[in-house]
């Protein structure tokens, strides 16, 4: 595996044989990825195959019943005490997230905070920022993601696209060493799509650290450094998407490949 | 016709509007008016945190406990509990200093024992918390769970993500609820009467009784009564518009006559796509 060969200094992601159960259901089978500084790494995979659970798991949204997940050479969310995995504080977990930025499917904006409001909430809050500092850097990332004329808006005053730019920055606002998307495009109108890609693009140009689980196999072809096809809770197939898209070496990841291309 | 008059006085005794009015504010009275209103107020309130605290202990492995309490509160008459708490102070060894004190003589108000007031006012705010904690569920529950996620990845505590994003989100839910319990607070309180709680209800029925008419006290009582619940109801209503305005629309240039006269915000109002786009954002109606 080239994955092993990564150095812990260059190394953002590390999980490690990650196990999740739903009650007696095993959504994640020993699922292992790693990722390096300044990598995109796309994930795809049929509905069910566990690439939004594992996503969820590198900030700990999920709890995991075994394996082992560092971000940065820190572990996330557990403990190795004698072999076992043991609950972090509240307090670790929340410092190793607000490191981590995360996109969702539905945005899931605050509704009562305006575009302005809810990109300086956590930096405020939770990095000590005073107010200006924070409306500064605010205002230059609405502004990076093309929505400085919406500054005072509510977020039921925004498009989707809109409202998922403003979480973009949001995201952002917290300087994060590493983005996680989840099917940020699926909850918008085809017409929405791009806007969002767009600044996801320019987002990994910059050399920002991202996982991005998508549909969207354009993004996956033109901006992934790798492409992780995951199915019933285990990764099948990883590649270069130039490889992975022309020449997929699995049965399944052929199969799933040709139904999206049916389904466009 | 004097002596039928008379005669008439003795079996059927007319009702005396100007004993209404005459008493309407004397000062026994607009003393129990205050009474009622600190003890409905102090009583809300804390009901209201004890409420919050109970539905958050319930999310710990002090479950039991909290549902312990709400087993016995919700279990068991109000009137019960006052008879309970009102007494519970000999138990305690503390009647003596409670009473002894002269709170309300020094604010100008007839004597109270404090023992009465301050268990008049636990039993009141108990009985509410266990109430309450079952509106504060109903209110934070119906939160799309996708918000205090986005907080929790943002690096915000439990806390902090309950501070911030989700109890001003709740309170549109919590708001209409917790309006009727205090209406229904400020009209309990006269339970307190039993136990020597000279709030308004003890007050009007006591002067009621010792002038022989209690009729037109009764009617002093619910001229005061629906005073207070009617102005508390535009408050309540104001509250309700705020919460609303501010959840789903943003208060935006919004004057106090036009908050008071329910004109809400003057933004434009949303489009349909947007108002969709709302609803997948957890702005939920």
């Amino acid at each position: 595996m080239e994955q092993q060969q990564l150095s812990n200094a260059t190394r953002m992601v590390d999980a490690r044989d990650v196990h999740k159960f739903f009650n007696q259901t095993e959504v994640l089978r020993g699922v292992s990825l790693s990722v390096a500084r300044g990598e995109v790494v796309v994930i795809i995979g049929p509905s069910g195959s566990g690439k939004t659970t594992f996503l969820r798991c590198l900030n700990h949204l999920e709890k995991i019943q075994r394996g082992t997940i560092t971000i940065d050479g820190e572990n996330i969310g557990y403990r190795q005490v004698n072999g076992k995995l043991v609950e972090d504080q509240e307090a670790s977990i929340a410092k190793v997230r607000a490191q981590i930025g995360m996109v969702f499917q539905r945005f899931n904006l605050f509704p009562h905070m305006t575009a302005l409001q809810n990109i300086i909430e956590a930096p405020i809050h939770v990095l000590g920022l005073s107010q200006a500092e924070a409306e500064a850097s605010a205002r230059a990332l609405l502004a990076k993601v093309g929505l400085d004329h919406k500054a005072d808006a509510y977020p039921n005053k925004l498009s989707g696209g809109q409202q998922q730019r403003v979480a973009i920055a949001r995201a952002l606002a917290m300087n994060p060493k590493l983005m996680l998307f989840d099917e940020a495009t699926s909850a918008l109108d085809p017409e929405l799509v791009g806007e969002v890609l767009k600044v996801m693009k320019q987002l990994a140009e910059e050399g920002m650290t991202m996982v991005v689980v998508t549909h969207e196999m354009g993004f996956a072809r033109e901006v992934a450094d790798r492409v992780v096809v995951m199915d019933q809770g285990q990764i099948i197939e990883q590649a270069p998407p130039a490889q992975l898209f022309n020449d997929p070496q699995q049965e399944r990841t052929r199969t799933f490949l040709g139904m999206v291309a049916r389904a466009n | 016709m004097a002596s039928t008059g008379m005669y008439m006085g003795v079996l059927a005794q007319q009702f005396q509007w100007n004993i209404v009015w005459q008493f309407l504010f004397k000062p026994a009275i607009v003393q129990g008016v205050i009474i009622t209103v600190v003890l409905a107020v102090l009583a809300q309130i804390t009901g209201t945190v004890i409420g919050l605290l109970i539905y958050l202990l319930r999310r710990t492995i002090l479950r039991p406990v909290a549902d312990f309490y709400i087993w016995i509160f919700r279990g068991t008459p109000l009137l019960v509990q006052l008879l309970f708490l009102t007494n519970i102070f000999p138990y305690l060894g503390l009647t003596r200093a409670l009473n002894s004190s002269t709170i309300f003589n020094d604010l100008g108000f007839q004597y109270i024992p404090l023992s009465a007031f301050l268990g008049a006012f636990l039993a009141f705010s108990f009985n509410e918390g266990a109430y309450m904690a079952e509106i504060m569920r109903a209110g934070i529950d119906a939160i799309d769970p996708g918000q205090m996620e986005a907080a929790k990845s943002l690096g915000m505590s439990y806390g902090l993500s309950m501070r911030r994003v989700i109890l001003p989100q709740a309170a549109r839910v919590i708001i209409p609820p917790l309006g009727n319990e205090f209406n229904s607070m400020l009209k309990t309180t006269s339970l307190a009467s039993a136990f020597g709680v000279l709030e308004l209800y003890n007050a009007g029925a006591g002067i009621g009784q010792s002038l022989f008419q209690p009729l037109e006290l009764a009617v002093d009582l619910s001229i005061w009564y629906l005073l207070m619940t009617t102005l508390w109801g535009f408050v309540q209503s104001y509250l309700e518009r705020r919460f609303n305005a501010s959840t789903t629309d943003g208060m935006t240039n919004t004057t106090f006559l036009d908050r008071i006269l329910g004109r809400g915000n003057k933004s434009p109002s949303p489009t349909k796509e947007t108002t969709a786009e709302a609803a997948i954002s957890g702005g939920r109606r």
